[in-house]
């Protein structure tokens, strides 16, 4: 498990985690929702080790983040990031081989390129291995990070906002992916999303954000009412059902 | 003909009606960089035998340190800027944004104001290589400490302190220069463009080993630079640790250039042109490719450059006038060639 104990950090004087005690990363798809400024991203890279907590203590599957090496971490937690921009001049096949670097240190073995492959079908990329990234559309583009980060063969997948630019198309897309990705690999994803009513379809569990502070912590069909949402965004939310689903209204 | 130093370099255009298997082979990484080895070879083999005046065996001594300091300075160049441009994530940086070539030049200025230009042409060369090299690591150094290990960890902030420092060091050369009588300032301007020619052997043979342990240090990194190619979140998301890794990558490349900038002059103009070729030639955004790929470009730009500098135009310029000329031009030839892609 992703636990962390009372995690606080702060920048300057506002406390953008405020004493977060939580555990994270069972089976299945955990959404993580929230309004901007929530501090979802920040727990992100406190778990990624992008951040320093000023307080507490941040461990996966018992190995305490801001100890172990970097190198050992890797092989467990795979982080994607929001804007995802490279310098380099790299194709589809360069990025997902990157994705073996934390077992190979860059000597691709035999066995990295077989995961590599089936990354690469996996995202349904075999006919854009040789294409430049920034060739690709933005879905396309997507894909093939999340192509990269499947290549690390990690238990845990975090995925900071990866539905950013999509179009509808592109976000159910992905989403289903992400779903299979976590029945029928095992990957225990961790996904910050903005549409509640995406993370209600896909996620097993939603934990809510607000003010730095976990509001809500239950399986999915129990955040999805009028109350405790309008809690969470601080807006009126209509919740009705549709189909024995529930959507959640909030365009007033 | 020598008179362009990019000639040599440029790919023998494939015939059109069989381009299957040279234009293969051409799209490799290896044969490019085995091309601009040959090339490489052919302008030393040009510049040691060629236009000899008296004793063949005098004239290759002195060439032959030349062309020692060549490779040690192409090496220093091209290597480091390609790994400041990776650490950066930035390809219009050189390192002398953290005020290298203005440290050096603002020493010089120090030293002829104060015991004037007779003193600063008899001062003991070593002394002052010594202390050229120890107070440019030391600057860039701390100034690395400073804002990229403590808290703070930001590269742009580093880089935005480096130009103003800098700034603040040429103004201050400057106004120093300004009152120097015209003499002196005539030594001390002499001494400020680049020279590859006939350096000191004690310093040469220093500045190589200096040059070999950073390179030592960086090679065993070159897949490692390739992650960090990808940014410092992807890079630390893939266990790189980005902070041990970019201290060392920095502190070598800082030894190295100041290394190499005590003992020819300012050299870091050709860094950009340099790596931005390399990107260009090496086809491949490995590192594996474009650090030796760099560093042999260095070499044509040097040898080619010197050789137009001795050889047509009888010592009427600088080098570094020679090299942004024509590799300029041939950059921009690259880019705008390019341009669709």
């Amino acid at each position: 498990m992703i636990a962390l104990e009372n995690v606080s950090k702060r920048y300057g004087s506002s406390t953008v985690v405020d004493d977060v005690s939580i555990a994270l990363g069972d089976e299945g798809v955990t959404a993580l929702i929230g309004p901007n400024g929530a501090g979802k991203s920040t727990l992100f890279g406190l778990v990624g080790r992008l951040l320093k907590p000023d307080g507490g203590r941040v461990t996966v599957d018992g190995m305490d983040v801001a100890t172990t090496a970097s190198s050992t971490l890797a092989t467990t937690l795979a982080v994607l990031r929001q804007d995802n921009h490279v310098a380099a001049r790299l194709t589809v096949r360069d990025l997902v081989e990157f994705g073996r670097f934390p077992h190979s240190r860059g000597r691709l073995t035999v066995d990295d390129r077989d995961h590599v492959e089936r990354a690469l079908s996996y995202l349904d990329l075999d006919d854009y291995r040789t294409r430049f990234l920034d060739e690709l559309s933005g879905g396309q583009r997507q894909r093939a990070f999340i192509a990269m980060v499947l290549a690390q063969d990690t238990k845990y997948v975090l995925l900071d906002e990866p539905l950013n630019n999509l179009d509808l198309r592109h976000m159910a897309e992905i989403m289903r992916l992400i779903r299979r990705m976590a029945d029928e690999l095992g990957k225990r994803i961790v996904i910050v999303l903005h549409d509640i009513n995406v993370a209600a379809r896909y996620a097993d569990r939603i934990v809510a954000m607000r003010d730095g502070v976990v509001v809500a912590d239950a399986p999915a069909r129990e955040i999805m009412r009028p109350e405790v949402l309008g809690a969470v965004y601080d807006t009126p939310v209509d919740v009705r059902e549709i189909d024995g689903k529930p959507v959640a209204l909030y365009y007033g | 003909m020598l008179t362009d130093p990019t000639a040599t370099v440029r790919p023998a255009p494939a015939p059109a009606p069989a381009p299957s298997r040279l234009a293969a082979a051409w799209a490799q990484p290896w044969a490019r960089l085995a091309a601009l080895g040959g090339a490489v070879l052919a302008l030393t083999a040009v510049y040691l035998f060629s236009d000899v005046p008296g004793s063949l065996s005098f004239a290759l001594e002195i060439r032959s340190r030349t062309v020692l300091a060549m490779l040690v300075v192409s090496t220093a160049v091209g290597v480091s800027t390609v790994v400041f441009h990776t650490i950066t994530q930035n390809r219009i940086l050189t390192p002398s944004i953290m005020g290298f070539d203005a440290f050096y030049v603002l020493i010089s200025t120090v030293i002829v104001f104060f015991s004037g230009s007779a003193a600063f042409l008899a001062f003991d060369q070593l002394t002052l290589w010594l202390v050229q090299v120890v107070v440019m690591v030391a600057f860039s150094v701390l100034l690395f400490t400073w804002l990229f290990g403590g808290k703070r960890r930001s590269i742009h902030l580093m880089l935005l302190v480096g130009i103003v420092l800098g700034t603040f060091f040429r103004s201050f050369t400057e106004w120093m220069q300004r009152m120097l009588d015209p003499l002196d300032f005539q030594v001390l301007s002499d001494a400020m463009f680049a020279s590859v020619t006939r350096p000191d052997e004690t310093l040469l043979a220093l500045t190589a080993v200096l040059v070999t342990c950073a390179c030592a240090a960086i090679v065993p990194l070159r897949r490692t630079l390739d992650v960090l190619a990808l940014g410092q979140p992807a890079a630390v998301g893939l266990g790189v640790d980005h902070r041990r890794v970019v201290m060392v990558l920095f502190c070598a490349v800082s030894v190295m250039i100041a290394a190499s900038t005590a003992l020819v002059g300012p050299i870091l103009f050709f860094g950009l042109i340099v790596a931005n070729l390399a990107y260009s030639w090496a086809g491949s955004f490995r590192h594996v490719w474009t650090l030796p790929t760099a560093v042999l470009l260095g070499m044509v730009c040097l040898l080619g450059g010197q050789l137009v500098l001795e050889r047509v135009f009888g010592y009427g310029g600088t080098l570094s006038t020679v090299i942004d000329f024509a590799g300029g031009l041939f950059f921009l030839y690259l880019v705008l060639r390019k341009g669709a892609r």
